[in-house]
């Protein structure tokens, strides 16, 4: 009889509202095995480690602890089977000290007052610095220290909590390469003493590097696995594709102005030293595809002027565009419709026509006296194109559903004429039907002679209305795709740093 | 629209108790004194208003009146300005610093309470120094009848000449805040600056000139205070003027979150405030006990609006 795995996970299944996000999935490990966790953005990744951690409770399926069921009901339960977690976005106090962070909720007391024994947490703590090879004082701030410090103290945290499986969530995604390379060297004297990591990461040299066996997840379901002698970047990207989608694309019938919008050298305050450029057809859809954190966002933003910091050139019809000024753009018709709807898109708590006309309210006044009535009309005619459903244009947009709160961030461009119209995940949040309109819509716009350029990690959307597709991978852009060598698999490649043969620069079409 | 109706009938409501409790309320004389002081401490209200639905806060205002009164008796009195340049000094002034509270709130983003707090000790303490820590006057000089009236005549005879301003000022203040683009800028960055940011709308700027609004206010209002009192004691002039601006505001609707308030309730507030103070007095009780008055209605107004808020709330997550 074989010794049951450290730890077995059987036909996990999890719901979200309208999405199966994990779908009948296996998942073992062993003691001291280092396990990687591939697939594209919402192959299930996160949720299924989530669902190990505590964070989420599974719909369907069991987990077993050394041949022993068991349930993971919170993140507490999870610490008591030795299941650590750092998390992509690390969880620490920065206005505490390393040993207030390490054992946070744990300190050592001192009676009579039970007031925490300073003397025995930090000398506790010295020990896991010290095996983690972490010069620094267990007194500093974590404020004071760099990030790849801060995630050396959360898995110090979790060996003080006895871990034997410690998760990571894209841990060298914010890294540098030094301290990358020092990552993976931890992993291999954790892998040494008996600990086991599981490791998600997009970044599939580090994953050769260090992983004893790759699983790849593809949809929410298992997409297979591979040993160590077979993992290779080819084997991999291959798991991660090899679905069919089908493509719903229709062939554009606009007039397309090449080189209409141009932009060279452009540098945001997030990648200041990598440059990208590239040129965009009036009436065409450019996609830009990528893995999550390639810095697509932050073009963007640098496009429409709100990174101050930004550098670079951008011109529009040939004429020069400045950089930094969020007026200057609007004022010549290049429009954002942001990631982050709430937060960035709309005014919730304003109304839908007061949404509508913020950009552009001095259109609606008049010595800065604001005409209702033209508000109102402007604000029911976006309403009636975009078939807003909303019971009039008064309500308060945080009433409506994601869907018709993104068509409003809509309208209030829409409303404005665009030239440039850049979309970042235009359809994330959003039900079906909706997100058919939002494709029919970018495409009429497209025709009557608006450049589209739409951020996207869902890879049928960018597949299903992309002229072309820009990828990018960390801060800057691999290549160019034409819509006939627009598959999965070249997107993929380029997205984790390859070329293509079919990739074409990004400039001069 | 129903939270001013709220507090408008506790406004009514109190108003009736102690008309019916003493006769003498309802009187020419209480009724023009009160609303005398309701001109008094709407004017600069409805400025502090303006800094609170942007997100922000002027703690400073009290220790202006201080620092400004000061300067405008010696202008008047000591250096004889004639007095229309020294009434446009005295609000001057306070627009300067209204600017660089302002510039320090969005340029360097110290946080509004520290940058007026700094304010308030800072203008109180150059106010006593100038003075030498003297009282100075302005009432005793003939010369400057035009500012006594505006502080403490009655236009027709009647009615208090700072209660018009007030009225002539909310009117303005209501079209440009309830009206204007400017307005409705001012709201959208107390609720979230970044998306109005991303509307193309210069934030920093919108911020820093609520402040200077506040400051042209808290100008015109520390001339008619200073007047009406006729003379200003640097240390204790103007003292915690400021919380009941705050309190008036909040009272009347304003979220210091931002994003939120009329001019409407801010005059409905200051006016609950005044009335309050009144009845105090009015009713024979302990003038010691008066904050404490002040505070229990604040908090009961507070707490009935975050209750009805809750039952709001949990209507709609039913629904």
């Amino acid at each position: 009889m074989t010794n049951p795995p450290l730890l077995e996970m059987r036909g996990i299944g999890k719901r979200f509202p309208g999405v199966i996000a994990l779908d009948n999935v296996n998942l073992s490990v062993g003691r001291g095995e280092v396990l990687a966790l591939c697939g594209e953005n919402g192959a299930g990744k996160s949720t299924m480690m989530k669902i190990l951690g505590g964070v989420y409770q599974p719909d369907d399926g069991q987990i077993f602890v050394d041949g022993q069921p068991v349930k993971i009901n919170n993140v507490v339960d999870a610490m008591k089977l030795g299941i650590g977690f750092i998390h992509q976005e690390l969880n620490v106090l920065d206005n505490l000290d390393v040993a207030a962070n390490v054992f946070l909720g744990r300190e050592p007391l001192v009676t009579p007052f039970k007031l925490i024994n300073s003397k025995k947490i930090h000398a506790d703590t010295e020990p896991f610095l010290k095996r983690l090879g972490l010069d620094i004082s267990s007194r500093t701030r974590l404020d004071q220290l760099s990030l790849a410090q801060q995630q050396m103290v959360e898995i110090a945290k979790a060996l003080s909590l006895n871990a034997r499986i410690i998760i990571m969530d894209e841990p060298t995604s914010s890294l540098t390469l030094t301290e990358t390379d020092r990552l993976l060297e931890l992993i291999g004297e954790l892998r040494k003493s008996g600990v086991t990591v599981i490791y998600i990461s997009h970044r599939l040299g580090e994953v050769d590097h260090c992983a004893d066996r790759v699983v790849v997840l593809r949809d929410g379901k298992n997409a297979g696995e591979l040993a160590r002698e077979k993992i290779s970047h080819d084997n991999i990207v291959g798991m991660m594709v090899g679905r069919e989608i089908k493509s719903f694309y229709v062939e554009s019938k606009a007039q397309k102005t090449p080189g209409f919008l141009k932009v060279r050298n452009l540098t945001s305050s997030r990648y200041p030293s990598k440059q990208v450029s590239f040129d965009a057809a009036k009436g065409e859809i450019l996609g830009f595809a990528g893995l999550v954190g390639a810095g697509r966002s932050e073009i963007a933003k640098a496009i429409v002027g709100l990174d101050r910091f930004a550098k670079g050139e951008i011109t529009l019809g040939g004429e020069s565009l400045a950089t930094g000024r969020p007026r200057e753009a609007i004022d010549r018709g290049i429009y954002l419709v942001p990631e982050d709807r709430r937060g960035e898109g709309l005014v919730t708590s304003m109304t839908v026509r007061e949404n509508t006309t913020l950009p552009s309210l001095n259109l609606f006044a008049s010595m800065f006296m604001i005409s209702r009535t033209k508000e109102t009309k402007v604000a029911n005619e976006q309403i009636a194109s975009l078939k807003v459903k909303t019971p009039g244009c008064e309500t308060r947009v945080l009433n409506l559903s994601g869907g018709n709160q993104q068509k409003v961030v809509l309208g209030k461009w829409l409303s404005m004429d665009p030239k440039v119209m850049i979309l970042d995940e235009p359809t994330r949040g959003i039900d079906v039907g909706a997100k058919a309109e939002i494709y029919r819509l970018m495409r009429d716009l497209a025709e009557r002679g608006t450049v589209i350029l739409m951020i996207s990690s869902d890879m049928e959307e960018v597949l299903h209305v992309s002229d072309r597709v820009a990828v990018m991978h960390e801060g800057k852009i691999t290549g160019v795709l034409d819509r006939a060598d627009c598959t999965e698999e070249n997107i993929m490649q380029m997205a984790v740093g390859r070329t293509v043969s079919a990739a074409k620069p990004a400039v001069g079409i | 629209m129903k939270k001013e109706i709220g507090i408008a009938s506790l406004l009514f409501v109190l108003c009736a108790v102690t008309s019916v409790l003493n006769h003498q309320f309802l009187s020419a004389t209480n009724l023009t004194n009160l609303a005398n002081s309701i001109g008094l401490y709407g004017i600069f209200g409805l400025g502090l208003g303006v800094v609170i639905i942007t997100g922000g806060i002027d703690l400073s205002v009290g220790s202006v009146f201080a620092f400004a009164g000061v300067l405008l008796a010696m202008m008047l009195t000591e250096w004889h300005w004639p007095w229309p340049l020294a009434a446009l000094a005295a609000i001057a002034i306070p627009t300067v610093l209204g600017w660089a509270n302002g510039l320090l709130v969005t340029r360097l983003k110290i946080q509004p309470f520290v940058v007026t707090l700094c304010g308030l000790m800072i203008y109180r303490g150059l106010a006593r120094y100038i003075a030498d820590d003297g009282t100075k006057g302005v009432g005793a000089s003939e010369n400057f009848e035009t500012l006594k009236f505006l502080a403490a005549g009655r236009l027709f005879n009647v009615i208090p000449m700072p209660f018009v301003m007030l009225v002539f000022i909310s009117i303005i203040m209501w079209f440009v805040l309830h009206r204007s683009t400017y307005g409705r800028y001012l709201f959208a960055v107390g609720r979230n600056e970044e998306a109005t940011r991303f509307s193309g709308i210069n934030t920093r700027w919108v911020v820093t000139s609520s402040y200077v609004v506040c400051g042209i206010l808290t100008g015109i209002s520390g001339i008619l205070i200073a007047f009406y009192t006729t003379s200003i004691g640097p240390a204790n002039h103007g003292n915690a003027y400021e919380l009941y601006g705050v309190a008036a505001a909040v009272l009347g609707g304003c979220s210091l979150r931002g994003g939120e308030g009329s001019v409407i309730g801010i005059i409905i507030g200051t006016a609950l405030f005044q009335v309050l103070q009144n009845v105090v007095n009015l009713l024979g009780i302990d003038s010691a006990l008066n904050f404490t008055f002040m505070g229990t209605v604040l908090l009961i107004g507070v707490v009935v609006d975050q209750l009805l808020n809750n039952r709001a709330a949990k209507k709609t997550a039913r629904a």
